[in-house]
């Protein structure tokens, strides 16, 4: 039993960092159906990033906690800036020119870090907090990096929700989600709107990319592995919803965890084929708010 | 069909361009031309076009599947993996002839997509891509826990051993200039079918095509059916010119990302699109290909460049500019004053 308890916490606490690679995802599908298969690779960038800034700094934990701070406004205005002037006149109907530009985009972001950081696997070092434990009675423990992101995509999530649900912000992005054109004659500018989202979803993609790297390594090719988690915790979770991206990314990691446990090589694989089964049995995910 | 009872005009529907008609008479030409480079080339030529037909076939089948069905995949390498892998099998492990074994690999790459249709069908636009892409992860993980077939270090094509180099050179490339003449027959054939008008007809406009009495769903299973034998052709093919298969190299997301790249260029949903982006591509790979990382750098920013600015591609600017059309799928009407 603790051993099915323990697979069951590792799990959980992986789904946290999930919840972090979807939550983006899940925002700019949802306001403007743009499907971003570069989203792996923008967390991988944002890692990089970090990394490179405490190159500059050094490490000391006000240097890291700084960086990372210092990271979200930089995705914030990237994210904005990478809408209006490239991902607006890829919307519409067609999902090619999206897919293909957002496609292009992550195999310039793997070349260009391949080139500036080589293929090594890199962290951000936080020193003794990456191996620090919380015990739990019973012979369990838990590491206390994991416990904050845990935190951390829970907090997120709620944030997202309360912000779709109760600001005038929130209000917008589901207006141009429902009707760009009726939202657009109630004054509302939809290419400003979009940008906002994809702003905020860059936050996100910032937070995960930084904590990615605490919590293990990152390398220039990881990118696509992580847009494939997020994507799958987002259709398992169900369209339309940030709690159900957050149960998706749960139920992915315990799977995970699970399959890791019988062979370490059967991982992903397990995830991937617990993804096609709630696909094959459940399509509109298992919290679906939406249609379509 | 309606009737009208305006006075009746003669009317005829021209399916035919006189570039189409020349195309075709300097295209068998070509075809003879290259048939007889084994008498006469050098074998670096036959391994360069059987490595460039592989990735014509497949991103010709992506055209298809994208371009005309628009089911736009990131996951067709399952198909050309495949391919490969079947292909192998009937060889090493079945005792047949593994030039026999590549249509009968691509059949079982066709067949093996019906299943794969259920699970991926599920999935609408930019969440089918990333879905397809899942099950090509799977595909590769799955063979990569084969041990019969070297697991994910892969293995050796040993069922050609007792051919000889120069007389199996000759025949792989014979087998590549034949499948690129049927794969672009097939699309061809298909395309200018009632089934292929369907499927423009599904491309723009789903309800509508519906509305009509069009097979929607139907229609789109055997394109993607269609679509994944093509692309386990080029597998079946690729792995018998190479002699070397790895899961990591045969369901490598590269594949797909190169014909995104030359029907992108080229110019999607026509089929002379794959044919002008595989000639860019190959020129390219030629001359840049030893830059790495910045060659492939520039790959991606030239897809992207493209589709903000040149949606339609090198040879649907010049269709639109002035009126190039070597292979006509549509049908033009002419109506004559009565």
């Amino acid at each position: 039993l603790t051993k099915v308890l323990e697979i069951l916490i590792q799990g959980v606490l992986l789904g946290g960092l999930y919840t972090l690679f979807a939550l983006g995802q899940s925002l700019m599908f949802g306001v403007m159906r743009l499907t971003n298969t570069a989203q792996g690779d923008f967390i991988v960038l944002a890692a990089f990033a970090a990394i490179a800034g405490l190159m500059l700094l050094g490490t000391g934990s006000g240097a890291i906690v700084g960086v990372a701070l210092a990271l979200l406004p930089v995705a914030f205005g990237f994210g904005y800036v990478l809408q209006r002037t490239a991902l607006n006149g890829t919307l519409g109907r067609d999902p090619l020119p999206s897919l293909v530009v957002t496609f292009g985009m992550a195999i310039v972001i793997q070349n260009l870090l391949l080139q500036l950081f080589s293929a090594d696997p890199r962290s951000i070092d936080i020193g003794a907090f990456a191996t620090r434990a919380i015990a739990l009675g019973g012979g369990l423990s838990v590491g206390a990096l994991p416990v904050l992101i845990l935190v951390i995509a829970v907090a997120a999530t709620a944030a997202l929700q309360w912000l779709f649900s109760a600001t005038a912000l929130g209000r917008a992005f589901r207006a141009v989600s429902d009707d760009s054109e009726v939202a657009g004659l109630m004054g509302l500018n939809a290419r400003h709107v979009y940008a906002l989202a994809t702003g905020i979803a860059f936050v996100l993609i910032a937070l995960a990319g930084v904590l990615q790297g605490m919590r293990t390594t990152v390398s220039p090719a990881d990118g696509p592995l992580l847009l494939l988690f997020a994507f799958e915790a987002v259709i398992i979770g169900g369209m339309g919803s940030f709690w159900g991206t957050l149960a998706g990314a749960m139920i992915l990691g315990i799977a995970q965890q699970i399959g890791f446990r019988f062979d370490p090589g059967w991982g992903i694989w397990f995830g991937h084929l617990v993804f096609l089964a709630v696909l094959l049995m459940r399509p509109q995910g298992l919290f679906p708010k939406t249609r379509g | 069909m309606m009737h009208t009872t305006m006075a009746p005009s003669s009317f005829s529907v021209q399916r035919a361009s006189p570039a189409g008609r020349a195309a075709l008479v300097v295209a068998v030409l070509l075809v003879v031309l290259a048939a007889s480079v084994p008498w006469w080339g050098e074998s670096a030529w036959m391994r360069e076009f059987v490595e460039i037909a592989c990735y014509f076939i497949f991103a010709m089948m992506w055209n298809l599947l994208a371009g005309y069905g628009g089911m736009v995949s990131i996951g067709q390498q399952a198909f050309f993996g495949l391919g490969g892998y079947v292909m192998l099998m009937l060889g090493n492990l079945g005792g047949v002839n593994p030039f026999i074994a590549i249509p009968l690999a691509a059949l079982a790459a066709g067949l093996v997509a019906l299943p794969v249709s259920w699970i991926a069908f599920r999935l609408q636009g930019g969440y089918f891509a990333i879905g397809t892409w899942v099950i090509a992860e799977v595909f590769r993980l799955s063979f990569a826990n084969i041990s019969a077939v070297g697991g994910g270090s892969g293995t050796t094509l040993t069922a050609l051993r007792g051919i000889e180099r120069a007389t199996r050179e000759s025949v792989t490339y014979w087998m590549a200039l034949a499948c690129v003449v049927a794969a672009m027959a097939l699309v061809y054939v298909f395309l200018r079918s009632k089934q292929g008008l369907a499927l423009l007809a599904i491309r723009d406009n789903e309800v509508a095509a519906q509305s009509q009495g069009i097979a929607v769903q139907r229609t789109k299973r055997a394109v993607y059916m269609v679509a994944a034998f093509g692309a386990g052709l080029a597998g079946a093919l690729y792995f018998v010119g190479n002699l070397r298969i790895s899961p990591d190299a045969a369901f490598s997301v590269n594949w797909t990302a190169f014909a995104i790249f030359m029907v992108v260029i080229g110019g999607i949903g026509r089929i002379e699109g794959p044919i002008v982006g595989a000639l860019i591509f190959w020129l390219l790979n030629k001359f840049f290909s030893d830059y790495g990382t910045w060659y492939l750098l520039g790959l991606g920013l030239l897809a992207i460049v493209t589709t903000i600015f040149f949606k339609q591609g090198l040879w649907g600017y010049a269709q639109t500019r002035w009126g190039w059309a070597l292979f006509p799928t549509q049908r033009v009407l002419r109506i004559h004053a009565a």
